[in-house]
């Protein structure tokens, strides 16, 4: 394994020497990942790969470290930047180990920008999260709510009740439930992140909620978990497992009915907005400052907070139609 | 024996009692069908609960039950994917083999290296999660890769019980046998008891505590391949933290952490105690920051009535001795 991704960060460095011969003109961007071999960054880099072909000026340079150290990701940038490379856009390994590095790439007049996992305000332009608080919330009541046109119960089964991202996603929900006329949250129950617990509750709340119309485990453990419960039971179609889980993973939920559908980031939409971002701000057509917007063709465009970061997009939705494309992925 | 008997009639008392509180809060609870699927829920508990009880009778403690559960659910599910058509027998036979040799590799630092059991456990624990972390590179073994067979097995219903609660019924006849009928057996309370008096009598006290150790991961190893094929996942992490419930289960089936008391059927007692208490908690409505602490006191509360019972109880060397007093 190790051997193959010394071979494959090797051609990726190869790639980047002869790319630059051939067209020197190119905007060269490097899409830098926590480790290479990893499904969901191989992903981002399809997307990237899509964003170079639509812009047409850019070369995408995949790369990172074998292993998931910071360590190993200082010694790529700096060599990206002894390449002379005209941007980087990071998923960092460690957000303040690499900032200085990052910091010296932005003295040589790289545009550097992190994405997915974020580097210290110091050390990038910018930030780009896949989603934001707000539009999870709502995207994981939206998911139960749609299929469910004349209202009903749902229940939502979270992680720890002392999860923080957790506890703000079903803040978040709440706040929007105005919006969901007819459906009513009947309950919320913690299944630790433990499967054996997290079923022994899908149980309980199908026993206490005999209308229980969806339940809404925003918690890959707890997702898989509920569907198995609630596949076990016989109830699935009548009950909808919907929340947050990798494809990978609710691969046999689906196949099962027992989840219509489910939300998590896109890694490829990841990569390709990634990709135009640092494109938009290396040629100078957008710059990263507090509010302002940043163009990232066909996803829009992404507004920025005060800490120079802001949110892609909604979760992206999975179901039967396009989990197949995605269960290798990751 | 009479001692003995009232300490499992005093348990079976508070589990019923317990059913009864739970009723008034959800009657449904109680429903024949909903009974079975708290036994079946807690099958897992009850065979883990069973190895648990022969090492802490030999004066030993197992904490690495649950990942010997986990190593050996992720190597099942792992052949699963690469050969999905070995047949499930086979996958058992595997599973209860490689966990009696990691229960078995317990023993031998206990037996031969002379380390406390607790020492020896606590590092084969975390050694054990750490082996499913290098096999498995840290990536789950999803549903949909496993095979519909390996996944239907303890699901299989024979006679209205599914298979899981077959299994832990079987294994509790099985060592109910081994603990009551045979020398290895009665060893198990020897050694616990008085080693020096063990030894006067020609047992040996590290090979009785061997084997007591391979019991128990041949058990944690079954348990490995149900628990993944029924949750129908294997990841670093299942059932961490689970051997704290199966020690839970022991002590308050009234097994002496000291060592040289207890019974099979307080191991099973004790496991559908908890079973009970964590399959009602879901339903009777109370809000999850009390959850943990109204679990905490029945243990405690079940442990107080437990020792009480039998306070005024003196050492067994054997059981025989112990009738004839």
């Amino acid at each position: 394994m190790s051997v193959m991704k010394k071979i494959l960060s090797t051609v990726a460095v190869a790639a980047a020497f002869t790319g630059t011969a051939a067209q020197a003109e190119d905007m060269r961007i490097a899409l830098v990942v926590k480790a290479l071999g990893i499904g969901f960054f191989e992903a981002a880099a399809q997307g990237a790969e899509e964003a170079a072909a639509e812009l047409g000026d850019v070369e995408v340079i995949y790369t990172g470290p074998t292993d998931t150290t910071a360590e190993g990701q200082i010694e790529v940038i700096n060599s990206l930047i002894a390449q002379g490379v005209d941007a980087i856009a990071i998923s960092a390994n460690d957000p303040d180990a690499v900032a200085p590095a990052l910091a010296r790439a932005m003295q040589r007049g790289i545009t550097v920008i992190s994405w997915d996992s974020g580097v210290a305000p110091e050390g990038r332009q910018m930030h780009l999260n896949p989603s934001s608080n707000p539009l999870i919330g709502n995207m994981i009541i939206k998911l139960a709510a749609d299929h469910l046109p004349d209202g009903g119960e749902v229940a939502v089964l979270s992680a720890s009740a002392t999860a923080t991202n957790q506890n703000i996603w079903i803040d978040e929900m709440n706040k929007v439930m105005g919006n969901y006329p007819g459906i009513e949250v009947v309950a919320t129950v913690y299944g630790d992140d433990l499967a054996d617990k997290s079923y022994r509750e899908a149980q309980g709340l199908m026993q206490s909620y005999p209308d229980l119309d969806a339940i809404i485990a925003p918690t890959s453990v707890g997702i898989v978990a509920a569907a198995q419960a609630v596949a076990d039971a016989g109830k699935a179609g009548e009950i909808n497992v919907t929340g947050l889980g990798l494809p990978s993973e609710m691969a046999g939920a689906i196949e099962s009915g027992a989840s219509k559908s489910f939300a998590i980031w896109n890694p490829i939409d990841l990569g390709y907005s990634a990709t135009m971002i640092a494109h938009a701000l290396a040629t100078g057509e957008a710059t990263a400052e507090p509010g302002a917007s940043i163009p990232m063709g066909r996803m829009g465009e992404v507004t920025l907070d005060d800490t120079n970061s802001g949110a892609m997009a909604d979760p992206f939705v999975y179901d039967a139609s396009n989990i197949a494309d995605f269960v290798d992925i990751f | 024996m009479n001692i003995l008997k009232s300490r499992e009639m005093i348990l079976t008392a508070a589990i019923v009692v317990l059913l009864g509180l739970v009723a008034t809060r959800f009657p449904a609870f109680i429903a024949p069908s909903n009974l079975v699927a708290v036994f079946n829920d807690t099958s897992p508990l009850i065979l883990l609960a069973i190895g648990q009880m022969i090492v802490i009778l030999t004066k030993c403690i197992d904490l690495s039950v649950a990942a010997n559960l986990a190593l050996t659910g992720m190597v099942c599910a792992m052949i699963n994917v690469a050969a999905p058509g070995v047949p499930v027998v086979v996958i058992i036979a595997v599973a209860i083999g490689l966990g009696a040799v990691l229960g078995a590799f317990n023993g031998v630092l206990v037996w031969k290296l002379d380390i406390p059991p607790i020492v020896v456990t606590l590092g084969t624990m975390t050694i054990y999660r750490g082996i499913i972390f290098l096999i498995s590179d840290g990536k789950w073994v999803n549903s949909h890769e496993m095979s519909p067979a390996f996944k239907a097995f303890p699901r299989a219903e024979f006679l209205g019980l599914p298979m899981l609660s077959w299994i832990a019924i079987l294994m509790t006849v099985i060592f109910f046998t081994i603990i009551t009928r045979t020398t290895l057996g009665r060893s198990f309370y020897a050694v616990g008891g008085n080693p020096h008096a063990a030894v006067y009598t020609g047992i040996n006290v590290g090979k009785s505590q061997f084997w007591a150790f391979t019991f128990s991961g041949a058990l944690a190893g079954l348990v490995g391949y149900l628990w993944v094929s029924r949750y129908a996942v294997a990841y670093v992490d299942i059932a961490l933290g689970f051997e704290l419930d199966v020690v839970a289960a022991c002590v308050i089936g009234g097994i002496a952490i000291s060592g040289g008391i207890g019974s099979i059927g307080g191991a099973v007692l004790g496991a559908l105690f908890l079973g009970v208490i964590k399959n009602a908690l879901p339903v009777v409505n109370i809000s999850p920051f009390w959850q943990m602490a109204i679990s905490g006191s029945a243990i405690i509360i079940a442990i107080a009535v437990n020792t009480r019972a039998g306070r005024t109880k003196g050492r067994i060397i054997l059981k025989k001795a112990e009738a004839t007093q």
